[in-house]
């Protein structure tokens, strides 16, 4: 389609543009912004807003839970212990001292939720610092960070997870600190390989052409093309991450009872399994669930993400 | 192995010929016929639809996503009808295709020899001895040096020019009737370019081949061609002879074309002539000529109604509603090439 | 356009006068070490001592095909790979020292790169993509903006439709145009452009080069312009370079060289130009084979191999790059008086 032709599109060496010319394969888009072109393609993937939305639901009900759980989430009775799904009383059952099952998921998915983004965050922070560093420098910087990083990976994730903690001792702090320590090099390693792929590029060039600072560009050319995929990347990590934190829990060395934690939970129900199968297995399902909601999430982002040339 | 078609019938025929992807109508009615032993060079800038109608011969795009109207006769065929099996004959056999980036036509893992007799064996059941034999000849033909020994380099080992020339005969060794080219030289350097064109034509003339070569280099096209066909926004808008279309063109796109390469002849320090504004969007077309809102010649019929291809002179054809203005303008103004003798009706 | 408010910059104005060159090269070598498993250690010999100079206001054209070195060169100039040894003077003051940081010459030379999608930070606008630079160098963010908005519409760019748009949301030659507003937003005086309208189509590089003779007149910059298209250099050089193997082989007036190349090569290149002319097509290619590698270049003249006038004395002798007549100088034995060559002209010429 072409504008009517106006003096002000009248281009200086006579001839005249056409005003939206865009290449021919490609449509004349809005001018969005990335993150806005994103979105915009997020919100039509169903997968992604259906898990988008549970997240959603999840946090909500975490944030809330002190005030919207039915019953005292630690008042226990054990006259009232370890009731079927579906009790009148309780109606997904009661634990192992007789506490509302509701209750304690409610209130126990704001800890498990905690433990499982908290860590990645924090990871994702320090660790796209050290690859992206590593990336754009190279050279010895490169290798000496990279290869520090390298001896993490020797260690399988959930072992270093519990020698951490074992080492730290028990606690929420503790498991944080652990979680981060074994997510740093993952990122850090996703970060690398993504800056060391656009350091070559022109624009990097032209941009130390114009005099910047190694860290201008790091931060203004660089950081924006990374941290996309990066981020993509440590969504996927939060997943994982639950399922770690739960599962120190579930060895004593996370969140300490009469603290609801899901894997904690999981732990305490553990005698009951034969007793109340259903009941002992809720925490996982809960585990489960917001796992993969996040999994779901993070692979509808990176298709959105994908920048069509 | 193709059986030769009768003399008289044309190596490649497209009878309105519609392209669409999408909601994009990339090519809108080409009709184009190449005769047997015939070059004819496809000129066009990016989104003119050349590359598109060339891949659309061998059927080269997936089903689902584009469509494809109109005939397509090639080598004798209808290439629309071909069961999947015979178009993995007809590809290689009787027309075959060659690219411009010969690194990504052949496979990096195994050598270009092996590549050549697969391809050989695909098509016919001759012996491994026989098969090396004939890729050994085909290297010999196309001028690579030393072909005993190239024959087993890895695509990488060889220079741009080198693989240019092995794409060639590979595209040759199961005897094909019609060679289709897609910008083959763009990517060569200038010494190594004409080494290939020259090829091209050479092979036109000993083998009887029938070339088919999409370029936006006019230069490459005069050295091929017999006949040029130029192409805009999806349609062809003059088809003659190389002479017809480089000396005494009539359409307002071909002259903009012409004028606006910066040839020895003009004054240093003077500007360029240009046609001016881009190339229009495939997804909104105007009604009229595509090519109107850059021609210097539009006029309010152009912009409502789209131009019928009439004949200038035998084997001339153009689409446009004033092509004798535009033969004139050209005369008047500065002329490239060279000044054209009146080309007798 | 207001100066930049940083550090009073001395270079931004003429120094020593029309007659210094604006940039004087010197004896570049770059070589790239080649990992060979087992053998020995061997060199790319990309850029193996080139000498020229740049005169102030000109426009030099450097053509050669692939390995001679041009890109390489580029690269060198700008100061984005370090030379191996050599001289680069800008404006009677070398490059790098203290009197010139880097950063002061960056303000000075600017470059436009061939492939305008990769030269655009995806990520950035149009309008930020230029108005890094400045930021950069000190100016107030919207004074920036402002700078990059009249820059568009200097190369042809309506800002309040392209300021705001992403590089792939726009055409090639648009994208070409935003790249030269970038290499403007410095106020530079010399612009390289690396084959800066090779990838466009031919309609569209026409109005690209319009547009770098316009904005060559209005700001007095000077071009060092790198093709492999003959015809485009002879339009817009003044002057031309020719390099064969990582040196130059010839470098004179354009249309001197253009019209009556001295060089056996250069001949060469100007009989590989297709010819437009139907009745007079080119009958036969002058040179066989293709460029060679710079790893293992020829001794003596590295043209030798394929040159139709090379004797004995052309494979001992490296050539030097000397004038046959005034500002034409050429690297080939069968120019130069008392070479040794049989074809070499009798008395010395005068410089």
């Amino acid at each position: 389609m072409t504008a009517p032709i106006t003096a002000a599109s009248i281009a200086l060496d006579g001839g005249v543009l056409a005003a939206e010319d865009a290449a021919p394969e490609a449509a004349f888009i809005p001018s969005r912004g990335f993150w806005g072109h994103v979105g915009h393609r997020l919100v039509r993937d169903p997968v992604a807003v259906s898990a988008g939305a549970l997240i959603l639901l999840v946090v909500i009900v975490a944030i809330l839970s002190p005030w919207i759980t039915p019953m005292d989430p630690y008042k226990g009775s054990m006259l009232r212990r370890l009731r079927h799904v579906g009790d009148a009383t309780y109606w997904l059952g009661s634990d192992e001292l007789g506490r509302d099952m509701i209750s304690r998921l409610m209130l126990g998915a704001r800890l498990s939720l905690f433990i499982g983004v908290t860590p990645v965050l924090i990871a994702f922070v320090i660790g796209s610092a050290i690859g992206i560093l590593a990336g754009y420098v190279g050279g010895w910087t490169n290798t000496i960070l990279m290869r520090t990083i390298d001896v993490f990976f020797a260690f399988p994730s959930v072992l270093l997870a519990i020698a951490l903690s074992g080492a730290l001792g028990a606690g929420i702090f503790n498991s944080i600190v652990s979680l981060t320590c074994v997510f740093v090099p993952q990122i850090a390693r996703v970060a690398e390989s993504v800056t060391t792929g656009i350091r070559r590029r022109d624009y990097i060039d032209a941009a130390k052409l114009s005099g910047a600072s190694a860290l201008t560009i790091m931060r203004v050319q660089v950081l924006g093309n990374v941290v996309g995929p990066i981020f993509v990347y440590a969504t996927s990590l939060i997943s994982v991450s639950m399922i770690l934190a739960s599962g120190l829990s579930f060895l004593g060395l996370g969140v300490r009872p009469p603290e609801p934690e899901w894997g904690l939970m999981l732990n305490t129900l553990r005698t009951a399994i034969y007793v109340n199968p259903v009941v002992a297995a809720l925490p996982g399902v809960c585990i489960f669930i917001v796992s993969i909601a996040f999994n779901l999430f993070s692979d509808g982002l990176r298709s959105a993400m994908e920048i069509r040339q | 192995m193709s059986n030769p078609m009768p003399p008289s019938e044309p190596a490649v025929a497209l009878k309105d010929l519609r392209v669409a992807f999408g909601k994009v109508q990339v090519v809108d009615g080409v009709d184009l016929t190449v005769e047997r032993g015939q070059a004819l060079a496809l000129i066009g800038e990016s989104g003119s639809g050349k590359s598109v109608t060339l891949r659309a011969i061998l059927r080269l795009f997936p089903e689902g996503r584009s469509r494809i109207e109109g005939k397509i006769l090639a080598a004798g065929k209808d290439v629309q009808a071909l069961t999947k099996r015979q178009l993995a004959d007809f590809r290689g056999g009787d027309v075959s295709m060659i690219f411009q980036e010969p690194l990504l036509a052949f496979d990096p893992v195994y050598t270009v020899g092996q590549q050549i007799t697969e391809a050989i064996h695909r098509h016919e059941k001759i012996s491994k001895g026989d098969a090396r034999k004939r890729a050994l000849a085909l290297f010999e033909r196309v001028r690579i040096p030393s072909p005993e020994r190239r024959l087993d380099n890895y695509p990488h080992e060889m220079s741009g020019g080198m693989r240019q020339r092995a794409m060639i005969a590979l595209a040759l060794s199961c005897h094909p009737q019609v060679l289709l080219a897609d910008e083959p030289t763009t990517a060569l350097d200038a010494t190594v370019q004409i080494q290939v064109l020259l090829l091209l034509r050479e092979l036109q003339r000993d083998l009887g081949l029938s070339i088919v070569i999409v370029t936006h280099d006019l230069g490459a096209a005069v050295e091929v061609a017999d006949r040029i066909a130029v192409m805009y926004a999806g349609k062809i808008v003059e088809t003659g002879t190389a002479h017809q279309v480089v000396l005494n063109p009539h359409h307002p796109y071909t002259i903009g074309l012409l004028r606006s390469r910066a040839e020895g002849a003009l004054a240093k320090g003077s500007r360029l002539q240009t046609i001016p504004g881009s190339p229009p969007d495939l997804a909104n077309r105007p009604p009229g000529c595509p090519f109107a809102p850059r021609c210097f010649l539009a006029e309010e019929r152009c912009r409502r109604e789209m131009p019928p291809v009439g004949d200038i002179a035998p084997g001339h054809q153009v689409a446009c509603w004033r092509t004798e203005e535009a033969a004139a303008a050209y005369r008047a103004g500065p002329t490239p090439v060279r000044a054209a003798e009146l080309v007798p009706a | 356009m207001s100066v930049i408010p940083d550090a009073p910059d001395p270079f931004a104005h003429d120094r020593g006068g029309p007659a210094q060159p604006l940039l004087s090269v010197s004896g570049l070598i770059k070589h790239f070490p080649v990992r060979k498993t087992g053998g020995k250690k061997q060199v790319v010999r990309a850029v193996d001592g080139i000498d020229f100079d740049v005169l102030k206001g000109e426009t030099l054209g450097i053509v050669g095909e692939s390995g001679c070195g041009k890109s390489t060169t580029a690269k060198l100039l700008m100061g984005l790979i370090a030379r191996d040894s050599g001289h680069m003077l800008y404006d009677g003051q070398a490059i790098g020292e203290r009197a010139m940081p880097w950063r002061s010459y960056r303000r000075q030379v600017q470059m436009v790169f061939q492939d305008s999608y990769a030269s655009l930070n995806p990520r950035m606008t149009v309008e930020q993509s230029i108005a890094f630079g400045p930021k950069v160098n000190g100016v107030p963010g919207r004074e920036a903006v402002e700078r990059a908005r009249a820059l568009l519409a200097r190369v042809g760019l309506e800002p309040k439709r392209f300021a705001g748009r992403y590089p792939h949301e726009i055409s090639g030659g648009q994208r070409q145009r935003v790249n030269i507003a970038r290499s403007l937003a410095l106020e530079p005086r010399l612009v390289l452009l690396d084959e800066a309208v090779s990838a466009l189509d031919k309609s569209v590089e026409a109005q690209v080069l319009n547009l770098l003779l316009d904005l060559k007149a209005e700001f007095g910059l000077t071009y060092i312009f790198i093709s492999h298209d003959l015809n485009v250099v002879r339009f817009i050089s003044d002057r031309v370079m020719v390099m064969y193997l990582g040196r130059v082989s010839e470098i004179g007036p354009s249309d001197t060289v253009l019209d009556a190349p001295a060089h056996p090569y250069t001949e060469a290149l100007l009989a590989s130009m297709p010819s437009l002319d139907p009745d007079n097509r080119t009958q036969a290619a002058l040179l066989q084979g293709d460029p060679p590698n710079p790893i293992d270049p020829p001794t003596g003249c590295r043209f030798h191999p394929r040159c139709a006038l090379a004797e004995g004395v052309c494979a001992e002798k490296e050539p030097p790059l000397d004038a046959i007549r005034p500002l034409h100088r050429v690297a080939c034995l069968a120019r130069q008086p008392g070479s040794g060559h049989s074809a070499a002209p009798g008395e010395a010429l005068a410089a």
